[in-house]
């Protein structure tokens, strides 16, 4: 039993960055319906802001790890704006597929810069937060994994905060209901979509963050496998659907963990994926996203 | 028309003299000598291809200043592979065809160095590898040599470490599946520790590029084992121990000469304390060459402690160009077996006498991990 609940607690800390990074793709589909596959290397780069920031600041202290989390959120922000005006801006109304296809190329460039001006070497994350373990029973939980699913729940928590009950918010849900509709009544489309890409990134740079803690070896390259997981599980979820975003991170981490854990952790990618395709054949728009009738 | 033929024959002439002017020995003399190497420089596993290209510099530096060899210069042509599957076999298919070196140097991971194994013995290329240990390596054929100790035996010598120093009869193991050194390592071990009377109570695997351990040791914690076997490399050996520690798991953890690189200790921290692997040099040892060698080490990469891998690439030179003194050719065939016969050589990491399968036999030494610092354990002769 204790070892059951190990796992779920390992299965959710692993889930809940998943999730913030979900929370990214799917917010970017949701107002302009393509896949910011940029998006796995914003938190990345978030990471390393993390690490640089390090240097400064004294580590094993709460305002400290505030502070960096705080400034790579920032920087991801202002990283994830400047990729919107500077590279699918200029593609707005031009076909999905081109932008799609610019996505995969900024997400490239990212990665292979990361790896000329940070260097292709992993480096050693500092541990920002002090760090403790707590023993119950022979369940163990260290403040990190506490850390990573409690700072995940305030930020999804803040996020559908912002989203419901704001005007900002209102203006997205707007704009991801129809566009051109939303102009009409007098929305920016261009501030939403700008603030819609920082939101995202910021919560990918948390997400970076989070997941150098937990695993303080960071590279240009770690985004990848996060990203794409954490691609996956807005799917699994429903893409566009925020909620969903969470449910679906949060599945992934907790079944790839059980399955780590199992005699079976050389499949581990083939049963998280293999639930995903089994998923989408039942429910094809995900777990809570509405199946809508294409209109001709 | 008759000009044209004569124009022909002129063209003819010229290139047949062009030929033979270029192939004449006196203009080839100066030329260099060209030694490829392979290594992973940058990437996952960057500390051991770092190590292993200064260790190689170092002796091409000191050769070079005592006039190189046959009356050559060696010229050093470096090929980054990223610690990347499969761009190893791209870079050395551009040494050997490209720069058409005569021989090829690198690396320290099994893996990547059975992808080139195979090129190297089509092209009949003599590979010296620094520090991959599977057995497989060098049945890849007789052009492909080792300067370390195989993983037979570093499995067999921490099996007895655990039962007899640790004193544990019940050990888990954590296994890279995509990682041919961690499977052969692993079965090797399994195999001699069976034998002692040892049970293996969980076996757990992850693959390249994991960073979450936490899953499997959570299995292992609940197998109650007394210590845990992790034939990784280092990034992944420091990521386990930190994750191991942090779910209560407080029992041993020991590895092999993948935990070898300065960042083992940066990444993993204090939760290295307690852990144990067995490498191929520790700079501790008082025999002359390697004091020697630790010096000039020390003085030529600013002040910088050189590691087994160091060691084991400055050797992997020597021994080559002591074989094409040997030989007296750089000629693939006569150079191989040149090679072959390399009997005693002394070198910075110990004595090399390749066998019949053109694998060295050296002593392993086991490093402990105490108050943060790596302490020289014991030395175990093959």
């Amino acid at each position: 039993m204790s070892e059951f609940l190990q796992q779920l607690i390992n299965g959710l800390s692993l889930g809940a960055i998943y999730a913030l990074i979900a929370l990214g793709y799917t917010m970017v589909y949701g107002v302009l319906r393509f896949i910011n596959f940029a998006h796995s290397d914003v938190f990345m780069v978030g990471s390393f802001i993390g690490y640089y920031l390090g240097k400064h600041i004294p580590e094993n202290t709460v305002w400290g790890g505030i502070v960096i989390l705080l400034g790579a959120m920032l920087g991801c922000a202002l990283l994830g704006m400047l990729i919107e005006r500077l590279a699918y801006r200029p593609l707005r109304g031009a076909a999905t597929l081109n932008v799609l296809i610019t996505a995969i190329g900024v997400s490239l460039l990212l990665e292979y810069s990361g790896q000329v001006f940070f260097g292709a070497t992993p480096r050693t994350f500092p541990a920002v937060f002090p760090s403790a373990n707590f023993n119950f029973g022979n369940l163990v939980i260290s403040t990190n994994q506490i850390i990573v699913i409690a700072v995940a729940a305030l930020l999804m928590v803040g996020l559908q905060l912002i989203v419901y009950r704001t005007k900002i918010g209102t203006a997205m849900r707007a704009v991801s209901l129809n566009p051109k509709a939303a102009q009409l009544v007098g929305v920016n489309n261009d501030v939403v979509i700008s603030f819609t890409f920082g939101l995202g990134s910021a919560l990918a740079g948390a997400g970076g963050i989070l997941y150098a803690l937990n695993y303080p070896s960071i590279d240009p390259l770690m985004g990848v496998m996060p990203g794409l997981k954490a691609f996956v599980a807005a799917v699994l979820g429903g893409i566009g659907n925020i909620p969903g975003a969470a449910l679906g991170g949060l599945l992934l981490g907790t079944v790839e963990t059980f399955v780590n854990g199992s005699q079976w952790s050389t499949y581990k990618d083939a049963i998280a994926f293999a639930i995903l395709i089994i998923i989408l054949l039942f429910r094809p728009a995900g777990l809570l996203g509405k199946f809508t009738v294409e209109k001709v | 028309m008759k000009s044209l033929r004569s124009l022909r024959h002129l063209a003819a002439f010229a290139a047949v003299a062009a030929s033979a002017v270029l192939s004449a020995p006196f203009a080839r003399a100066a030329e260099p000598i060209k030694v490829g190497e392979f290594a992973c420089l940058t990437g996952k596993d960057a500390t051991f291809g770092q190590s292993q290209h200064k260790g190689i510099l170092l002796a091409l530096e000191e050769l070079n200043a005592a006039g190189g060899v046959l009356g050559r210069k060696i010229e050093l042509i470096a090929e980054d592979n990223q610690s990347k599957s499969g761009e190893s076999a791209t870079v050395a298919k551009k040494l050997l065809s490209r720069d058409k070196v005569v021989a090829l140097l690198g690396e320290v991971t099994s893996g990547r160095t059975l992808e080139v194994a195979p090129l190297a013995q089509a092209a009949k290329i003599p590979l010296i590898a620094s520090g991959a240990t599977n057995p497989a390596v060098t049945q890849r054929g007789d052009y492909v040599f080792r300067v370390c100790f195989i993983d037979d035996f570093q499995g067999t010598v921490m099996a007895k470490f655990a039962l007899n120093d640790l004193k544990a009869k019940k050990v888990a193991t954590l296994v890279s599946v995509s990682s041919a050194y961690s499977v052969g390592l692993a079965k090797f071990f399994k195999e001699t520790f069976v034998a002692g009377g040892g049970t293996v109570v969980a076996e757990q695997k992850f693959s390249e590029g994991d960073k979450d351990f936490k899953a499997q040791l959570t299995a292992i914690k609940a197998s109650g084992a007394e210590a845990v076997f992790v034939p990784g490399y280092y990034q992944e050996a420091a990521l386990v121990a930190r994750q191991a520690r942090s779910l209560g798991i407080n029992v041993p953890l020991f590895g092999g000469d993948g935990w070898e690189s300065e960042q083992l200790l940066k990444i993993g921290g204090e939760a290295l304390n307690g852990t144990y692997y067995s490498t191929h040099f520790t700079p501790e040892n008082k025999e002359p060459e390697v004091v020697t060698f630790v010096k000039k080490f020390k003085a030529r990469w600013n002040n910088e402690t050189p590691d087994a891998y160091a060691a084991l690439g400055y050797d992997s030179l020597y021994i080559l160009v002591d074989s094409i003194k040997r030989a007296g050719t750089t000629e693939g065939a006569k150079l191989r077996a040149a090679i072959a016969a390399t009997k005693n050589f002394s070198g910075a990491s110990g004595v090399t006498t390749l066998d019949k399968d053109r694998n060295a036999s050296k002593p392993a030494t086991i490093i402990a991990v105490k108050d943060g610092k790596l302490q020289f354990h014991k030395t175990v002769a093959p």
